[in-house]
């Protein structure tokens, strides 16, 4: 027993944290290397991979399968057009203000709708999304239901300069994105994260084994929640607009989210990454084609369900179980002992 | 001996039909208890009840004198009740030994550097360390009820409850299933144990309780009970005077 030890990585593992380090470095040095467009594409990829990966914690970890995760999107515009606009905040300081009031706001909403099940929660989610859409439209001070556009004035005080601007709207979206993964990361890696993946494995077991299904599942909510009005605060700061329908969409901020996470592979970190990739990849060569763009992800999308139904990440990962995330534990040293 | 747990007049009815009828029993601190009846006869269901992943109609349940009838199922396990699953539920897309250090960290709640010991001490002990590192999802029936019993013991629990851990195994099998079972009762634990395999249960329990129709039909010694007349004719559905 004594030469028996137990370790978190693998050297996949930790190749890919060196590679992923890498990337991370490079990628913040974009604004010397990449021009505009390319500055713009790769802060869209960083917040839908952001969007992605919060999904998935939420449907492929906890189980819980919102089609309603537009209404903290939206509620992360608003928030971050209300706290620059009306209560005059630099918007460095207003994204975090908005994260809070979406995590504050999800938690009794999470006591609502926590009574539905399956079916009836994934409808629940989308008529909390629709509630708040409505209820936007109806706040005047924020330009009702045709909305309305971030003074050039809060613009302007986030930098000098429109390369200025966009470098740190760029920054923000990377810096979101590696937050909001290695949040998630690090709660999978927690004590709670062990708690969260024996739920999703069997609930019926993990709660005979001493954790709390509804404490962990309602934190798990409350945390994407906070996070995704944190992305949102973003999106409709490089967006300088905002309005109900922009904001509260179920295609833009929930149905492309599902789609790249089926993909990709749900219940995994690395799927949701991936899954962000391939969907771009297929955007940016298929998007002029009008329609048959939208038939292709279709296909895309059925066409994985059928023969890869743990998506790309699920035929990588394999049996074996290889991860670039360093989440499971390995007892090394059996074979020496010739067991 | 004071008593550990104890179930007093629990009833459970599915419509019409009564799962727990008036059923009053006790287990003493370190003793060991055998449950034995037909197939059907609400042996699972106790469990289910006694844990909590089923409500009870009505009666009470008392861990170590403390009122736990209302407690949700994790509670309980927290305080010391711990269960292998008749129809094994492993955590398929984790590894034996991750199955292990859930059990460990939530249901004993160590901090993981002692959970990875006592996961390792307890895989060893079940024979499962070998598999430590294979994926739950594709283990055998019998590696899944050993892992049942690998779990329920990480769990550290002062209560081990144990539905149907022996059929199918071999001889060897049984006789070092029935020295892990002696070893824990050993270190204080106390044992419920519903088993078909008698021989296996006798080896180890001190007592015998008979469910048939979700009542406590006999309660005693092991043997008396094995040869008395009532049960003869209720469990082993043979007529004793035909």
């Amino acid at each position: 027993m004594t030469n028996l030890t137990v370790s978190r990585s693998t050297p996949a593992s930790t190749i890919a944290m060196v590679a992923l380090g890498t990337a991370i470095i490079i990628l913040f040095a974009a604004p010397w290397w990449a021009g505009r467009s390319e500055l713009r594409l790769l802060g869209e990829i960083f917040l839908y991979m952001s969007l992605a990966t919060l999904w998935n914690f939420l449907a492929g970890y906890a189980g819980l399968v919102s089609v309603g995760q537009q209404a903290y999107v939206g509620l992360g515009g608003y928030m971050f057009f209300a706290a620059t606009i009306f209560w005059g905040l630099s918007p460095l300081v207003a994204l975090p203000i908005a994260a809070l009031i979406g995590a504050a706001i999800s938690a009794p909403v999470a006591a609502l709708i926590f009574r539905l099940r399956g079916a009836y929660f994934a409808i629940g989610t989308w008529v909390v999304a629709e509630v708040f859409r409505l209820t936007f439209a109806q706040i005047s001070a924020l330009g009702g239901g045709s909305g309305t556009s971030l003074p050039v004035s809060v613009a302007q005080s986030l930098a000098d300069g429109r390369d200025a601007r966009e470098a740190l709207t760029y920054w923000l979206a990377l810096g979101i994105a590696v937050v909001v993964i290695g949040a998630v990361f690090a709660f999978l890696r927690s004590r709670r994260g062990v708690a969260l993946m024996a739920i999703r494995d069997n609930e019926l077991a993990a709660k005979s084994l001493g954790i709390d299904i509804w404490w962990t599942k309602f934190t798990v909510y409350v945390v994407t929640a906070g996070l995704t009005t944190l992305v949102g605060g973003l999106i409709f700061l490089q967006k300088l607009r905002i309005s109900p329908d922009a904001a509260f969409s179920v295609n833009d901020s929930t149905a492309f989210v599902i789609f790249i996470v089926v993909i990709g592979g749900i219940g995994t970190l690395e799927g949701p990454i991936l899954g962000t990739l391939v969907y771009f990849a297929l955007r940016e060569t298929l998007a002029d084609y009008g329609t048959i763009y939208l038939i292709a992800l279709g296909v895309v999308a059925i066409a994985i369900m059928l023969f890869a139904p743990k998506g790309l990440w699920g035929l990588i990962r394999g049996h074996r179980g290889t991860e670039l995330f360093p989440l499971s534990r390995r007892v090394r040293g059996l074979t020496e002992k010739g067991q | 001996m004071a008593a550990i747990l104890e179930l007093a007049g629990v009833l459970k009815a599915f419509g019409a039909i009564t799962v727990a009828d008036d059923q009053s029993w006790s287990l003493g601190t370190g003793e060991a208890l055998g449950v034995i009846g037909p197939n059907g006869a609400g042996k699972t269901t106790m469990f289910n009840l006694v844990t909590g992943t089923l409500p009870v109609d009505g009666g009470a349940i008392r861990l170590a004198g403390e009122d736990i009838t209302d407690w949700p199922a994790a509670r309980r396990c927290r305080a010391g009740l711990a269960r292998s699953f008749q129809v094994p539920q492993p955590f398929g897309a984790m590894t034996i030994f991750e199955n292990a250090f859930v059990a460990a960290t939530q249901g004993a709640g160590l901090a993981p550097a002692e959970a990875e010991d006592l996961c390792l001490d307890v895989l060893d002990r079940t024979g499962l360390l070998r598999k430590a590192n294979t994926m739950a999802g594709g283990l055998t029936l019998l590696e899944r009820k050993r892992l049942e019993l690998a779990r329920a013991m990480c769990a550290k629990p002062r209560v081990l409850l144990l539905d149907e851990i022996a059929g199918g195994l071999t001889d060897h099998e049984c006789k070092s299933l029935i020295e892990t079972i002696n070893g824990l009762r050993s270190t204080g634990i106390s044992i419920v144990w519903i088993e078909h395999v008698v021989h296996a249960l006798l080896a180890v329990v001190d007592r015998l309780i008979v469910i048939d129709f979700g009542r406590k039909i006999a309660e005693g010694e092991p043997r008396a009970i094995m040869d008395s007349r009532e049960v003869r004719k209720i469990y082993l559905g043979i007529e004793a005077d035909a």
